[in-house]
């Protein structure tokens, strides 16, 4: 094979016009995961980028395969592991609209509270991580303050911080715990206390607007050629909310904006999430005092079989526009399923958005896509 | 009182004594260079420590809190760890180069330690030209980086390092100019002659708004110089995992990182002599009664207290602000900074010659 110094010779080589080619990744501090970027330099100036994936393949949608319409959920928790509960609702909304299955409003209720408050866990967390790739690392303690709550309510309601599988075909595993209404109570009003410290400690800051105005810009355009959904896309003023446009569970009886940004530079990006928390505070205000009492689960048969044929459903997660497609045989496990990420599209636009741009530019970039690499992967 | 002033003289007439003058100085040296070490090592452990405290009272957390009460041995700890640690060269390193690197950029460190005032005539070497010297050794550090960023063999290395020497190399002009508004107005190199030009007022206070200016330019130019966050470009974790110290480990890179502290604490002392009077008590006009109570607290502690309030302060930078982009921040030296020093430099040669300060 190889002896060492030719692997050495290899990747130390100049490029044709004096280019530099490093490896950012798969570990590397901004990458957030074994994201692996061939990054073609020119001096600090970004020539090319060309993603790698596969490091944390797990093969999930062929594991899914083998596992019955009950199990195959649980799955889907481990791929966008911040946003578990709304990759379990788009599994468990699929099936039910496969078999007619009658999901009581209680249940309806609660799913899109614990969406919504998934959402804003998860962009409380990109929150830190981006300000940790432009360089300031208070915001991240600040966030975590917030989102520590949220899975404080998720361990109550669910038994998991992170991965919950909470959500079954039907409705829910269980009734909700009773302190849930007063603690999301809580939250909401320590949320809109503190959310000024953000922009006190990051919008507002000369320093965190000039890293990110005008950085890595996608037009509306070149937004849709890539496919990506999502804040990515609504911060380039593409209308693409699913929650809007096919609305599930209890979404069209509640009020909510959808945010749209027009710069479709990094800051409108950052906009759009911080916007997007808000509302999602607005929908759960609207719904945590009306949850209707009654059933949690829905009747259904011990074994689910999906009728033959083929099922898609989407749903929005904190990082765009989620699918599941399953081809049913008839049988007790799908024959074929395929997940659509939001965030591989996503990625695809980065190369597009940082070339020509300085390294720095390229993290306010990548931090601002959310990238969440077991999403990308599989 | 608790002044070292006696302790000096008392050491310096018993050695003369004892011995001949070419062996007493001798020894002197060896006194010295034995304190400077141990201040080293005591300041690194300090330092350290109250960055960890600072940031996490910054970030709602703790801090180190296990080791010892309140955690004061952490980083006592933690550089006993490092010391044990095998200090790996990479393969394909300049190896004379980057086990070089450390100690170039620890002794800088050191040289610039000379002309500091402690307190009342407590100085190592009270050199005429004390304030052109620290200029001078100051940007030799840069020799430092670059060295071990090349001979690293690591294109993060190379990277950071580039960064840091076209970063030094220009934010050295506005600390140069902001230090030179203060020699203007004292009208010597001598950084004993700065401090007792202060004997009736800081010249923060004495030199109206252009000092202040010059303050505050220097207080942003160190921090670039220093390699601080919002600067520390030439480290950036997000973007180069560790910039020119990535390949370090154990005790060499222990020397990075307290060479990066104990400069921290360099410009910060250099700071408090020339804008906050060095070990000159606070004074105000002719409020007798509390000139009089100011100057019981010793020397020695006036000039720590104003040395920790400003290394507060560039901690402070650090855990408040994202990172600047290197293109921005060559254009803030360049197009702002500068401008404003040389234009600044000009206002106080104007109040020193009209003898507008007070």
């Amino acid at each position: 094979m190889y002896n060492q110094t030719e692997i050495i010779k290899d990747t130390t080589a100049l490029g044709p016009e004096g280019e530099l080619v490093i490896n950012m990744g798969p570990q590397h501090p901004a990458t957030h995961g074994v994201l692996h970027l061939v990054v073609t330099l020119n001096g600090e100036t970004i020539k090319k980028i060309e993603p790698h994936l596969g490091y944390i393949h797990r093969s999930i949608e062929k594991m899914c395969e083998s596992l019955t319409y009950r199990q195959f959920i649980y799955v889907t928790s481990r791929m966008d592991y911040l946003s578990s509960h709304i990759n379990n609702t788009a599994c468990a909304l699929l099936i039910e609209k496969g078999m007619q299955i009658e999901v009581p409003e209680r249940a309806q209720y609660v799913r899109v509270i614990l969406n919504e408050l998934t959402r804003i866990a998860s962009h409380e967390l990109w929150i830190g991580a981006m300000a940790m790739d432009l360089g300031a690392f208070t915001p991240f303690f600040y966030a975590f303050r917030e989102r520590e709550m949220i899975t404080d309510i998720m361990e109550d309601t669910c038994g998991a911080r992170l991965t919950m599988n909470y959500i079954v075909p039907g409705g829910l595993m269980y009734d909700i715990h009773p302190e849930f209404q007063n603690k999301v109570k809580a939250f909401i009003k320590q949320f809109k206390e503190k959310v000024v410290e953000y922009e006190d400690l990051v919008t507002n800051n000369v320093i965190f607007q000039s890293r990110t105005v005008g950085v890595g810009i996608l037009s509306a355009q070149d937004a849709i050629s890539f496919g990506c959904t999502g804040p990515v896309a609504r911060a380039s003023g593409v209308r693409c909310d699913i929650r809007k446009i096919a609305p599930y569970d209890v979404y069209d009886k509640v009020e909510f904006d959808e945010v749209i940004e027009t710069a479709g530079d990094s800051f409108a990006r950052y906009m759009v999430r911080i916007k997007e928390m808000n509302q999602s505070i607005r929908i759960i205000e609207q719904l945590i005092d009306s949850i209707p009492e009654g059933e949690f689960v829905g009747k259904t048969k011990n074994v689910l079989k999906l009728p033959k044929g083929e099922f898609y459903q989407r749903v929005e997660t904190a990082r765009g526009e989620f699918g599941v497609y399953i081809v049913s045989e008839g049988g007790t496990t799908p024959h074929r399923i395929k997940f659509r990420s939001p965030g591989f599209s996503n990625l695809s636009a980065l190369s597009h958005m940082a070339e020509g741009s300085k390294i720095g530019d390229l993290m306010a970039t990548m931090g601002t896509l959310d990238l969440v690499i077991p999403d990308i992967d599989r | 009182m608790f002044s070292l002033e006696g302790l000096t003289t008392a050491t310096q007439d018993w050695l003369l004594i004892k011995f001949n003058p070419t062996i007493a100085l001798a020894m002197e040296c060896v006194i010295v260079i034995l304190l400077s070490i141990t201040l080293f090592a005591l300041l690194g452990l300090v330092l350290v420590l109250m960055e960890r405290k600072v940031a996490a009272r910054i970030q709602i957390r703790l801090g180190p809190n296990r080791v010892g009460p309140g955690g004061i041995f952490q980083t006592a700890a933690d550089t006993l760890k490092l010391i044990m640690k095998e200090g790996l060269t990479p393969d394909h390193a300049d190896k004379f180069l980057f086990n070089l690197a450390p100690f170039v950029v620890m002794m800088v460190a050191m040289l610039l330690l000379a002309p500091i005032a402690f307190a009342k005539n407590f100085q190592i070497w009270d050199i005429n030209i004390g304030v052109l010297y620290i200029s001078a050794i100051s940007s030799l550090s840069v020799i430092g980086i670059l060295m071990a960023g090349w001979a690293s063999n690591n294109k993060y290395s190379l990277l950071g390092a580039m960064r840091s020497g076209a970063q030094i190399v220009s934010y050295e002009l506005s600390a140069g100019f902001a230090v030179l508004t203060i020699v203007v107005l004292t009208g010597s190199l001598q950084i004993s002659e700065i401090v007792a030009a202060q004997e009736n007022g800081w010249w923060l206070f004495k030199g109206h708004i252009p000092v202040i200016i010059a303050f505050v330019l220097y207080i942003i130019a160190v921090t670039a110089e220093t390699n601080r966050a919002p600067f520390d470009l030439a480290e950036a974790e997000s973007e180069l995992t560790a910039g020119f110290h990535t390949e370090y480990s154990g005790m060499k890179f222990a020397l990075f990182f307290l060479a990066e502290y104990i400069n921290i604490f360099i410009v910060c002392a250099i700071g408090a002599t020339l804008f906050l009077g060095g070990w000159m008590p606070l004074h105000i006009g002719h409020w007798e009664g509390f000139n009089h109570i100011m100057d019981y607290i010793p020397s020695s502690i006036w000039f720590m207290g104003k040395t920790f309030f400003l290394i507060f302060i560039i901690m402070w930078f650090r855990w408040t602000f994202p990172r600047l982009r290197v293109d921005q921040l060559l254009n803030l030296e360049w197009k702002y900074l500068l401008p404003i020093s040389l234009f600044n430099l000009l206002l106080v040669t104007i109040v020193a010659i009209m003898g507008w300060h007070f």
